[in-house]
C-alpha cells in the first residue's frame, strides 16, 4: 500500500479525474500524436511555439491515471517555457522515472510527484508517453511518438 | 475444506479437490510480493504441473536424439516419446489417428499453416473467408493475408452485446462463394463458448470446410473434434498445462492428404532431387526440419495428467468458480462485465468506471495477484464493446474460490485509491 500510494500521488489522481488543458489548440503550429499500441495509452497533442517559446499547450487523450495525468501536469509545466527548458525537463523527467537519475523537486518541481514510477517498471512507459510526444511534436515529426 | 466443491450432476455425485491439484503445480507455492501468489492469468499461459517439468527433465537426461533419423537406439527412444506426445494429444481431441495431427508451435501457427496451404490452395479472387466478431487476432490476421494476396473478401459473422455469435445469421454469411469458415470454440476475451458443432453443420451443408481454434478451449477439458466434425481443431500446448512452443494442428486425412506442404525442409521429404522432391506420409508432410521434441514429450505428459483427472468434477468446480466470481466481482462498484454469454468458460472480462484497466492491474500486482489488462489480442471485440481495454480474470482447475475473495478484496482497494 507505501509503494501504491508512492505511485498514486494525490495530484497524479487529480490530474486524472480532471486534467489540465484537455483541448485542441485551433491556433497551433505544432502537434503530434502518441500511442503505445500494446496498452492502449494515447494522447494528441497540440503546441503553439512563438520564437523559442512554448506560449500554450493542450492535449486530448485516453488511457491509464499515469499516461493521462502525466500529459496533463506537463502541458502545466511547460506553458511559457522555452523549448530548450521544455527538452531539459524531458531529460530529467525521463532521468527519474527510468531511475537513471534521482529526481529532485528543484529541478523538477510538480513533475517530482512522479518518482514512484521508477518502481514500477511496467508503468515507465505511462509517465513517458505525453514527453516523448512533446518531443516529436517540438521536432515536427511525422511518425507518431510511442515509448514501447 | 476450502477448495473442495460438491455438487450433484444428473444423479451422480463428485467432488473435486482443488487445494490437491494445486499441490501439483510447484510455481503456485511461490510467493509473489511478500503475498501468496494469486494466479488469475491462466487464458494467456497455464501453469505447469510437475508431471510436465519431469517429463522434460527426463527427456533431456535420458532421451535426448533427434528423431526420425537414427538407426541407433537412443533416435529410437526419442522418437517413441516424440510419437507418443502425438498420441496423447490426438486421444486428447479423439482424433481418428495420430497421423491426422501435425506438431506446430501453437495455435497460431496451426492457423497459419491451413491459411498458407489449403487457403492459398483453394481460395481466389472474389472468394470468401468468413470469421466472426470475436476472433484473437491470431485467427483474423493470416486470413487478411490471404485475401489481400488472392483478392477475396474477408466476412465477419457478428455477435450480441453479450458477446454471442448471431448464428441465426450464419446462412446470410455463407455464400457460394465461402471458401472455409474459421471461427473461434472459445472466446479468450469475452470466454463465450460458441456453438461450434452447429456452425460446422451449416457449413457442412454447403460443402465448406471449417476451422476450429480450439487454445481456449482445451484447457477445460478434451474435445471431441469426430463428434464436433470440425476439418481442422488448433490447439497450443501452453494453454493446457504443458509447454510453450508447441501445440497441434488436428485436420481431416483427406485434406491434409490433398494441400500442399507449407514449409519444405528436412524431416518432411521422401525423396529429393535436384528435379523434383517427394513429399513424406501424413502428418510429417507438414512437419519441416527438426521439431520441438521436448515440447512434444512435454504436451504428452500435460495430457496424460489431464486424463487422470475427473472431468465431470472439474466441470463442477470451473462452472462454481464462474458463478461465484460473477456474482462477487460485481459486488464492487462500479464495476461492469464484459461478455455475458449464457454459455460460458470460467472467463471474466470488465471494467470499472473512471479507472482504466493498466492502473487496476498494476494495484492487483501488489496483492500479489495476476490478472490480464489491455486488449487480449481481440482489438475489434473492445472496439465492439466501446472499451479500450478490459481487465481480465481466467481461472483454471487449480483455482479456488479464495483466489476470487482474494480478487475482490483487492478490487475494493481499486476503489478506495481511485475514491
Amino acid at each position: 500500500m507505501a509503494d501504491l500510494r508512492e505511485l498514486y500521488q494525490q495530484v497524479i489522481l487529480d490530474h486524472n479525474r480532471a486534467p489540465r488543458n484537455f483541448k485542441e489548440l485551433p491556433d497551433a503550429n505544432r502537434t503530434a500524436s502518441g500511442d503505445n499500441p500494446l496498452c492502449g495509452d494515447r494522447i494528441t497533442l497540440w503546441v503553439k511555439v512563438s520564437g523559442d517559446r512554448i506560449e500554450d499547450l493542450g492535449f486530448q487523450g485516453s488511457g491509464c491515471a499515469i499516461s493521462q495525468a502525466s500529459a496533463s501536469l506537463m502541458t502545466t509545466v511547460v506553458k511559457g517555457k522555452t523549448v530548450e527548458e521544455a527538452e531539459r525537463l524531458f531529460q530529467h523527467f525521463h532521468g527519474m522515472v527510468t531511475g537513471v537519475e534521482e529526481g529532485n523537486r528543484d529541478n523538477l518541481g510538480k513533475l517530482f510527484a512522479f518518482a514512484g514510477v521508477k518502481e514500477f517498471p511496467a508503468r515507465v512507459k505511462c509517465a513517458n508517453l505525453p514527453w516523448h510526444t512533446l518531443h516529436a511534436a517540438l521536432l515536427q515529426q511525422d511518425r507518431p511518438a510511442s515509448t514501447e | 475444506m476450502t477448495g473442495t466443491v460438491e455438487r450433484t450432476v444428473t444423479g451422480v455425485r463428485t467432488a473435486f479437490d482443488a487445494e490437491r491439484v494445486r499441490a501439483d503445480f510447484p510455481l503456485l507455492g511461490r510467493s509473489m510480493r511478500g503475498k501468496a501468489l494469486v494466479y488469475l492469468d491462466n487464458a494467456a499461459t497455464s501453469q505447469k504441473p510437475r508431471h510436465v517439468i519431469d517429463a522434460i527433465h527426463r527427456y533431456y537426461e535420458t532421451l535426448n536424439a533427434n528423431v526420425h533419423r537414427g538407426v541407433y537406439q537412443l533416435s529410437e527412444e526419442a522418437t517413441a516419446a516424440y510419437e507418443w506426445g502425438r498420441a496423447m494429444i490426438a486421444r486428447y481431441l479423439h482424433a481418428p489417428s495420430p497421423a491426422e495431427v501435425v506438431f506446430v508451435r501453437g495455435t497460431t501457427e496451426g492457423i497459419n499453416l491451413v491459411a498458407n496451404s489449403l487457403g492459398r490452395q483453394r481460395v481466389g479472387p472474389g472468394d470468401e473467408v468468413l470469421i466472426s466478431a470475436m476472433e484473437h487476432h491470431s485467427n483474423i490476421v493470416p486470413w487478411q493475408l490471404l485475401c489481400e494476396e488472392k483478392g477475396a473478401r474477408l466476412r465477419v459473422l457478428p455477435m450480441n452485446d453479450r458477446g454471442e455469435l448471431l448464428v441465426e445469421e450464419l446462412p446470410a454469411f455463407l455464400s457460394p462463394r465461402t471458401r472455409l469458415v474459421s471461427v473461434v470454440h472459445v472466446s479468450n476475451s469475452l470466454g463465450t463458448i460458441n456453438p461450434v458443432k452447429e456452425i460446422v453443420a451449416q457449413a457442412h451443408a454447403r460443402g465448406i470446410p471449417v476451422l476450429l481454434d480450439g487454445a481456449q478451449a482445451v484447457p477445460h477439458g478434451p474435445v471431441d473434434v469426430q463428434d464436433l466434425d470440425c476439418d481442422f481443431y488448433a490447439v497450443s500446448g501452453h494453454k493446457m498445462f504443458g509447454p510453450t512452443g508447441v501445440g497441434a494442428l488436428f485436420g481431416k486425412r483427406a485434406l491434409l492428404e490433398a494441400m500442399p506442404p507449407w514449409q519444405g525442409g528436412g524431416e518432411m521429404i521422401r525423396s529429393v532431387t535436384f528435379e523434383k522432391t517427394l513429399f513424406a506420409p501424413l502428418p510429417m508432410k507438414f512437419e519441416a526440419g527438426t521439431p520441438n521434441i521436448e515440447g512434444a514429450v512435454g504436451l504428452g505428459a500435460a495430457v496424460d495428467f489431464l486424463h487422470q483427472l475427473d472431468w465431470r468434477a472439474v466441470a463442477v468446480h470451473e462452472a462454481d468458480l464462474l458463478a461465484y466470481a460473477t456474482e462477487r466481482i460485481q459486488s464492487v462498484a462500479g464495476l461492469r462485465l464484459v461478455g455475458t454469454a449464457a454459455r460460458k468458460a470460467p472467463v471474466v472480462s470488465f471494467v470499472m468506471d473512471g479507472v482504466h484497466p493498466h492502473d487496476i492491474g498494476t494495484i492487483l500486482d501488489q496483492e500479489g495477484i495476476a490478472i490480464r489488462t489491455g486488449h487480449h489480442c481481440t482489438q475489434p471485440v473492445m472496439d465492439f464493446f466501446g472499451v479500450p481495454a478490459t481487465a481480465r480474470a481466467s481461472f483454471a482447475l487449480y483455482n479456488t474460490r479464495d483466489d476470487v475473495d482474494a480478487l475482490v478484496t483487492a478490487l475494493r482497494q481499486v476503489r478506495k485509491v481511485f475514491a
